[in-house]
């Protein structure tokens, strides 16, 4: 198994917040209180999402809840735009499909 | 007299000073805003539980970032405030918020837009690659997350953001590999007259770069960027490369890169609601047309900020300000003691003069744009190339953007041509062989931004 | 003699117009056409992008069979893609009353060759797992799809001008006149043309040009309300409409093969003529969600990304109006397809030429003539 690649964002402090537990691609992931929920997957992986056209990996951009580049999809076939999600314990989030139409 | 219903979308400088004002009015209006809190995105607070000093968090800025936090907090109470709350729609006098799962479809008598700006962006080949963030969304990772963007960041674009970004990571421990300013070097000397209406911003400007230089980080001035490469994985970024000053091509080494050039003002609901829009010359964009105070065309609707007029925190307290005591006197209320928009109007004039002393420090390449290849992605959401751009301006014929729109589907996606638009109308103006004001501007369409299918309905009243 | 003379004169660069130029210089007729603005900007490039047969009147079903085999020739036609995909299309009932008018309307179609398939809510959720649990019955029509209205009229007049025709865009016509050998155009912009045969095919404008001929005919105005979700998998293959008796229950959908949902119905909004603009109702938007939500629960996940919405002409009897004039051995119209045009386009240009050129057409028309009118107001 290749070893996964590192993860794009690095925390530079505030590391004394208490850990919260979510899931990523059916892995358990952790993350701190007061992460956006791109934080939490960005500390954890190098992207969020791929490009509905092929074109490769995205893992948002402006931060700002402008380009929309970050919505990510929930197991359940929620929507969540990273950026401007708080994470909470128990998300389970896939990068790597999107579970659309949920027929449940 | 009854209540009037004034509202504010943006609870950043612009919208906290008009809503300040308008309280110490005797008036109780609505402000409306995407964010969890107030601040906008200059200002903006870090969540509850992080433990850094505003020094920390916004440097020589600090005291003006602390003093309009605790304008915002004495506020509380006095006015509305609806965060987390989208206003998607502007029209006939109707602003239509999304709060929560619901829809509200809420009447004004006078509605201040002070909606601020996001970065402009060159769509650069390779820029859609994981680790390539705006210089704002840097920022934000920083002050908001205390997160570095990457391991080794890169600061592309022009200016003053660009520096600004990197003295903040450089000072917050981070790894800067360097700056590529676009801007030619000689272009500061050129804009020191207009820029000497601020010399105190001139100043700060000059401490910025001192400290890049005692931290070690290269300049790079006058470059073009060529591309954003992929490392050896091909699924982030490995490095930038450039062309230098002096015509030599460089690969600089980095896993993360800020890019930006300077601001775009947020106009879409302002185009919405049918304001009339100028192409200004400065800043190579079109802007809302206002009067001095910020009122626009549209009966009982006002701009703030820079949404409106690109002059920074400072500058969009001042027309906050501004745009309050228009709608006071419009409304047929008396201004609080102390007001004095004629005051006001002088300072925000001398911004004026160092805005534009700006945009000539730090042009807007618009040539680069031009000129990007034909494979390189245009549109991020919709994944569509300059090149298909460049067909819809020629074998198709699109004379101006929002043809040219309709065709290649550039400006089409999620983001409404916000991080596209500007650089799609150099591309298809230079296709076209005509200035980029002929091109028009691109229109913008309700939602202003996505909207839940699972959207609500207000209650019909 | 003058530049500006051709065989015949279009008024309107509408898909109509469009292809009717298309099709008159296949059979050598010269050609110009004026449109105000740009080709295919009003209804012709905002529609929904149905290239349905199911559910129109049955009379005009052989004039869109007709366009139906027009649509699979269009790639080679015209040498672009329009995005046409004969995906099928799906009606689905609520009611026992809607799926027993499905049944109706089954037989209805029968004699005009448009096979349909009528399926129990089960049998219907059995192809298409998506659909709601409130699906009573579907209406099944195989060959009909969908197709990009905003490349479609382009598409014909580049077409055209391939061919030889003349396209005049941003030519605003102010004056239409009687002149011994035929009909003068005059410009805004001072050039006259002239032509012994006119077709005006101006869409939501066509009536005002009627009125101005002598031949005025009840058309309202009005914008249909469009909306795109995000892109999302492909997986609603069929378009997707409804059968109910109350238009606010009338939602219709398509799923691009790139991912976003198209949707539009429930209402209709303003539309004015003179400033050419046309609004989305932000009400009828959330109204269009809940229809959206109840024929297929998984849209409730996705965002809309945009609304838009154009000028459409709607006669009162809903049924075009197309043919000859009623006063002029040589004026034609092609107008008032109350937004259900998109599907007839290439067939009605086809006919148009072929009665221009030869005198009459070979697939009945005469329901659309516009001496109806006349009739009903002697």
């Amino acid at each position: 198994m290749n070893p996964a690649p590192p993860p794009l964002l690095r925390r530079l402090g505030e590391a004394h917040r208490r850990p919260v537990a979510f899931t990523l691609d059916g892995q358990p992931a952790t993350a701190l209180e007061g992460d956006t929920l791109l934080t939490a997957i960005l500390t954890n992986a190098s992207a969020l999402r791929l490009s509905e056209f092929g074109d490769g990996p995205r893992a948002g951009f402006c931060l700002m809840g402008a380009c929309q580049d970050c919505w990510v999809w929930t197991e359940a076939g929620t929507r969540l735009r990273a950026c401007g999600t708080p994470v909470t314990a128990g998300l389970r989030i896939m990068t790597k499909e999107a579970p659309w139409p949920s027929l449940g | 007299m009854a209540q009037p219903r004034v509202t504010i979308v943006g609870a950043g400088p612009a919208g906290t000073r008009a809503a300040e004002l308008l309280v110490a009015a005797g008036l109780h209006p609505l402000l409306v805003d995407e964010a969890a809190d107030n601040g906008g995105q200059i200002y903006r607070r870090q969540p509850a539980g992080f433990r850094r000093p505003p020094a920390a968090l916004y440097g020589t800025e600090a005291g003006r970032a602390t003093a309009l936090h605790a304008s915002f907090d004495a506020l509380r109470g006095r006015i509305e405030h609806w965060p987390e709350s989208l206003a998607w729609n502007l029209r006939d006098g109707v602003l239509h918020v999304l709060r929560g799962e619901r829809s509200h479809a809420l009447p004004f008598d006078a509605l201040i837009l002070a909606t601020g700006a996001t970065d402009r962006l060159i769509p650069l080949p390779g820029w859609t690659l994981p680790g390539v963030f705006t210089l704002g969304g840097a920022q934000i990772a920083l002050k908001a997350q205390a997160c570095a963007i990457g391991r080794r960041v890169a600061f592309l674009g022009s200016g003053p953001l660009l520096y600004l970004v990197a003295a903040q990571y450089a000072k917050a421990g981070a790894e800067v590999a360097a700056v590529l300013d676009t801007a030619p070097a000689g272009a500061r000397w050129r804009a020191l007259p207009l820029m000497a209406a601020r010399p105190a911003l001139l100043a700060k400007g000059a401490a910025l770069l001192a400290r890049l230089r005692r931290a070690g980080v290269p300049v790079h001035r006058g470059v073009t960027p060529l591309r954003l490469c992929p490392d050896a994985s091909g699924a982030r970024l490995g490095g930038i490369a450039f062309r230098q000053a002096d015509g030599r091509e460089a690969v600089l080494d980095c896993d993360a890169s800020g890019l930006g050039w300077h601001l775009r003002a947020e106009t879409q609901l302002a185009g919405l609601a049918g304001c009339g829009f100028d192409f200004d010359r400065a800043s190579r964009q079109w802007l809302p047309r206002i009067d001095a105070d910020g009122r626009s065309e549209v009966p009982g609707l006002y701009m703030a900020g820079d949404g409106v007029r690109l002059l920074g925190a400072d500058g969009a307290e001042i027309a906050g300000r501004l745009a309050a005591l228009a709608v006071l006197r419009d409304l047929g209320f008396a201004p609080p003691a102390g007001a004095d928009p004629a005051a006001l109007r002088r300072r925000r004039q001398a911004m004026d003069r160092f805005r534009r002393g700006l945009a000539i420090a730090f042009p807007w390449p618009a040539q680069l744009v031009a000129g990007l290849p034909d494979e390189t992605l245009v549109c991020r959401c919709e994944a569509i190339t300059a090149g298909e751009l460049r067909r819809s301006a020629g074998a198709l014929d699109a004379p101006e953007v929002n043809r040219a729109k309709a065709f290649s589907r550039v400006g089409m996606g999620r983001c409404q041509g916000r991080m596209c638009g500007l650089a799609g109308a150099e591309i298809l103006a230079a296709a076209r062989g005509v200035p980029v004001e002929e091109v028009g501007r691109l229109r913008g369409q309700a939602p202003v931004k996505p909207l839940p299918v699972a959207a609500l309905r207000e209650e019909e009243a | 003699m003058s530049d500006n003379r051709a065989d015949v004169l279009v008024l309107g660069g509408g898909l109509m117009g469009a292809a009717t130029a298309f099709f008159l210089r296949r059979r050598g007729l010269s050609v110009i056409l004026l449109e105000r603005g740009l080709v295919g900007q009003q209804a012709s490039g905002v529609n929904f992008g149905n290239v349905r047969r199911q559910g129109r009147f049955p009379p005009q079903l052989p004039l869109a069979n007709r366009s139906r085999a027009l649509w699979g020739q269009l790639p080679e036609l015209l040498g672009e893609d329009i995005e046409f995909l004969p995906s099928g299309h799906l009606r689905v009932a609520y009611t026992d009353e809607a799926a027993g008018m499905m049944e109706a309307y089954r037989e209805a179609a029968r004699p005009y060759g448009l096979k349909l398939e009528v399926l129990s809510g089960n049998a219907v959720r059995a192809r298409f797992p998506w659909l709601s649990a409130e699906v009573r019955a579907g209406s099944w029509s195989a060959e009909d799809g969908h197709a990009n209205p905003r490349l479609a009229a382009p598409a014909f007049a580049r077409a055209a001008r391939r061919a030889g025709a003349r396209i005049e865009e941003n030519t605003e016509v102010l004056a239409i006149e009687r002149e011994a050998a035929g009909w003068r155009l005059d410009a805004a912009d001072g050039r006259a043309f002239r032509a012994p045969v006119l077709q005006v095919s101006a869409g939501a404008w066509g009536g005002r040009l009627a009125a101005q001929l002598g031949e005025p005919v009840p058309i309202v105005v009005r914008g249909p309300q469009m909306g795109v979700t995000e892109p999302v998998p492909y997986a609603l293959t069929p378009v997707l409409g409804v059968t109910a008796t109350v238009v606010g229950e009338v939602i219709y959908l398509r799923q691009v093969t790139r991912g976003n949902i198209v949707f539009g119905g429930v209402g209709h909004g303003p539309a004015d003529l003179d400033t050419c603009r046309a609004r989305v109702e932000p009400a009828i938007t959330l109204r269009q969600f809940i229809q959206l939500r109840r024929m297929v629960p998984a849209l409730g996940a996705l965002r809309i990304i945009r609304t838009w919405s154009g000028i459409e002409g709607y006669m009162h009897d809903e049924i075009p109006v197309m043919g000859p004039s009623a006063r002029w051995p040589d004026l034609f119209y092609a107008f008032g397809f109350c937004g259900a045009g998109f599907q007839l386009g290439p067939g009605v240009g086809d006919v148009m030429a072929e009665l221009i050129a030869a005198g009459r057409s070979t697939t009945p028309i005469e329901p659309f003539h516009i001496a109806r009118f006349a009739a009903k107001a002697a």
